[in-house]
Formats: C-alpha cells, structure tokens, sequence
C-alpha cells in the first residue's frame, strides 16, 4: 500500500516533472497566461497521460522493440485527436485560445518521457498511478505561475476581479510584463530556486567550483 | 516573404515568444558544437517537413479536398495532427539514411540529433502555427525556413552565454536548471525589443 501510494505522490514535488526531470516545460510555459487555460491544458494533460500510460502498460509485451517509439507516438496521437476534438465540442472558446498547445502534447515530452521510463516495464496499476501522480506535478506547477500571472497581470482570477484596477476606479495598475514571455521564465526560474532552496537534494553540482584562495579575498 | 521570415526569426522567435523546444533547448545547450548541430538539424528538418505538410493538409486533408475522386463532403482535418507527427518521423528517418549515404561526414556531425528532433515541439508546432495561420506554400516555405533560423539562432546564443557562465559563482539553489531559465527570460526579453522589425 505504502509503494502504491509513493508511485503516485513521489512525482509531484520530490520527482517533479517540471521543475527537477525537465520535461513538458514547453506548455506550461505557454498557456499560463490565465488561469483558466492552465486548468483547461491541465484537465486535458491528465487525460493523455493516465490513460497513455495505462495503455501503453498494457500493450508493452506486444510492442516489438525496434519500432516502440512510433508505436507509442500513435498512441498518444490518437488520444490527443480525442481531447483535442473533445475540447472544441465543448469548450470552443478555451480551445481557441489554446491554439496549437492541445495538439502540442503529442510532443509533450513527459508524456512520452513516463511511457519510455515507466510504463514500458511495469504493470497497468502501477502505470496509472505514475501517469495521474506526474499530472498532478505538472498542474501543480502550472497552477502555481498561472495564477501569478493572472493576478499580476491583469488583476483578476479566473475572470473575476482580485485586486481592482485603475481604469476600473481601483489602486493597482496590472503588470504587463507578466503577460509577456519573459515572465513566465522567470517566474519559472524563481520557483525552481524556491523548490531548491527546500529540498537540498535537488541542487545541481556546478561543473567547476571556483577555489577561494586562503586568507579570504575574492579570486 | 521577407516580413514573414523576419518576423519568424525575431519577433515570434519559437524558443522565446513562443516556449517550443524548450526541453531540447535546456538539455543540449550546454555546449557549442553540440548546440550548433542541432540547430543546423533543426533548420534543415523545419524547411522540409512545413511546406511538405502545407501539401498535405491542403491537397489530402482539408474539406473538399478529394472533390475529384467525387468526395466533395470528405473532411479529413481531424486526422491533422496524427498524419503531421508520422510525416515528421518519416521525414526525419529519411533524412537520416540519405545523409548517411551520400554524405557521411555530415551524418556523423549531426547523426545523434535527428531522432531527437522528431520530439521536439518546435517541428510540430511550426507545422501546426502554418495551418491556424493560413500560410500558402510559398509563405510556408519561408515560415519553416524563418522559423528554423530563429531557433537555431536563440539555441547557439544559449549555449556561448551558458559557456561564460560555467566560471560564474551562482546560488546553489539557482545552479543549472534556475539559471537557464533567468537567462532565457533575459534572451526574451532582449528579443522582444526586435517586435518593431519589418521589412524596409
């Protein structure tokens, strides 16, 4: 019971997947504008990844060797198809503004990262907890700078008003920047400081340690 | 034509407006050569395989694109992103076995990049910006080029700042990973002021 539940909480902050195996960065980056992207894009990354793994699990005795990548690529193709028209039936507008990210998470590589590194050798429960488990991490993540950007940005969450605006008679005036790319990278770069800071074990070993002579000083 | 390659490059780099390819981006811009190659890699596979799905998408998947075999109704749009991402696999692999025959030095130099492009978002979705734009072919043509050379530019950019770097006394909790992403943010933000450029 122990293990099952390590499967599924494990990745969310101590092997998350944004913030210390670097994969999918390229989405969660893009639509955190406002919040409600972010949730929409995370709602449909849960659905491809859960049920990518747990098929792909359950298919990896059948899959021969040399063509398992194309073989999983279809895979999750075809699931995204689904969400991708899933979400334009019923969320036209969120969709619109999602633009090619939806389509994007065939190439998502978390996606393809887990199926690779996990549910290519165990078996279907543990595959879906592990997929649900790094959805988790990745929205988490996505929350978070979501919400940063929303209320920084233009005030509001998820479409109601937090912190009133200047032309709407209020004190704060909306920080345009972080509507713009080079927020989200740096709010990004932030966090993972912050995650660091946290949990030692994360930090990375600099290629070369600069040697502070004796006697202090700097080199 | 101009304006779109332009714009390509600078204005709506795909690294730095746009986030695509980030992951590669992060991984192998650790060092010059490396980031070179693949950014070659990338400008090759992006002028093919755009225009090549604009062909696609225009003449086997768009509504009334088999009006000649007497299919005015067929709409085959759904099936976009699965026939671009298998056009881009077997691109790439045919990329791979021409380059091996006839010029092995370059297969050599670029060999352990090609499979890495076909999961890099940047391909994908360059493909995929040509169609929500609406590019004809010549346009596509400059879009995969223009697109290509900004990646490639913002990726060997990368990679001679993250070489200055490796002598620079970081914060421990900023080491690599925080790091690269405050200087992309910085690259972004310098790229941003290149939103006025147009063609003269």
């Amino acid at each position: 019971m122990k293990r099952t539940l390590g499967t599924l909480t494990h990745p969310v902050i101590g092997d998350n997947p944004i913030t210390v195996q670097i994969l999918g960065i390229c989405s969660a980056l893009a639509v955190t504008t406002s919040l409600a992207t972010a949730l929409v894009m995370c709602a449909a990354l849960t659905a491809v990844l859960t049920v990518a793994s747990g098929l792909i699990s359950a298919l990896r005795h059948h899959i021969p060797q040399s063509i398992r990548l194309i073989v999983q690529i279809t895979i999750i193709a075809s699931l995204v198809i689904v969400v991708d028209e899933v979400l334009k039936a019923y969320a036209f507008e969120i969709s619109k503004r999602l633009s090619v990210f939806v389509g994007l998470i065939i190439t998502n590589c978390i996606v393809l990262g887990r199926a690779e590194a996990f549910a290519m050798r165990n078996p279907v429960g543990p595959s879906l907890l592990d997929g649900f488990g790094n959805s988790i991490g990745y929205s988490l993540i996505l929350i978070v700078i979501g919400t940063i950007r929303e209320v920084l940005g233009a005030g509001t969450l998820l479409g109601y008003s937090v912190l009133p605006t200047v032309a709407q008679g209020g004190w704060f005036t909306p920080l345009k920047l972080m509507l713009l790319a080079p927020s989200a990278f740096f709010l990004l770069g932030f966090l993972v400081w912050a995650v660091r800071a946290w949990r030692r074990e994360q930090v990375e070993q600099p290629e070369f340690r600069i040697r502070r002579p004796a006697g202090g000083g700097r080199p | 034509m101009t304006e779109i390659i332009l714009r390509a490059v600078f204005a709506e780099n795909l690294i730095l407006s746009l986030f695509l390819g980030m992951c590669t981006f992060l991984a192998v811009s650790n060092r010059m050569e490396t980031a070179l190659g693949l950014g070659i890699a990338v400008i090759v596979v992006q002028g093919i395989t755009v225009p090549l799905n604009h062909l696609i998408h225009a003449y086997l998947l768009l509504e009334g694109a088999w009006a000649w075999a007497g299919l005015p109704k067929v709409d085959l749009t759904y099936l976009k992103l699965i026939s671009f991402i298998g056009v881009i696999a077997a691109m790439v692999q045919i990329l791979e076995m021409v380059l091996d025959r006839f010029s092995p030095r370059l297969y050599r130099a670029l060999g352990i990049f090609l499979p890495l492009v076909t999961v890099n978002c940047a391909i994908l979705g360059g493909s995929l910006f040509m169609v929500e734009r609406r590019y004809d072919f010549a346009d596509s043509v400059a879009y995969g080029f223009g697109s290509g050379l900004g990646w490639a530019l913002a990726i060997t950019a990368m990679a001679a700042i993250r070489a200055r770097l490796k002598y620079s006394d970081i914060p421990d909790g900023l080491q690599g990973l925080g790091a690269a992403f405050m200087i992309t943010g910085l690259m972004s933000l310098g790229f941003t002021a290149f939103a006025g450029i147009a063609a003269p």
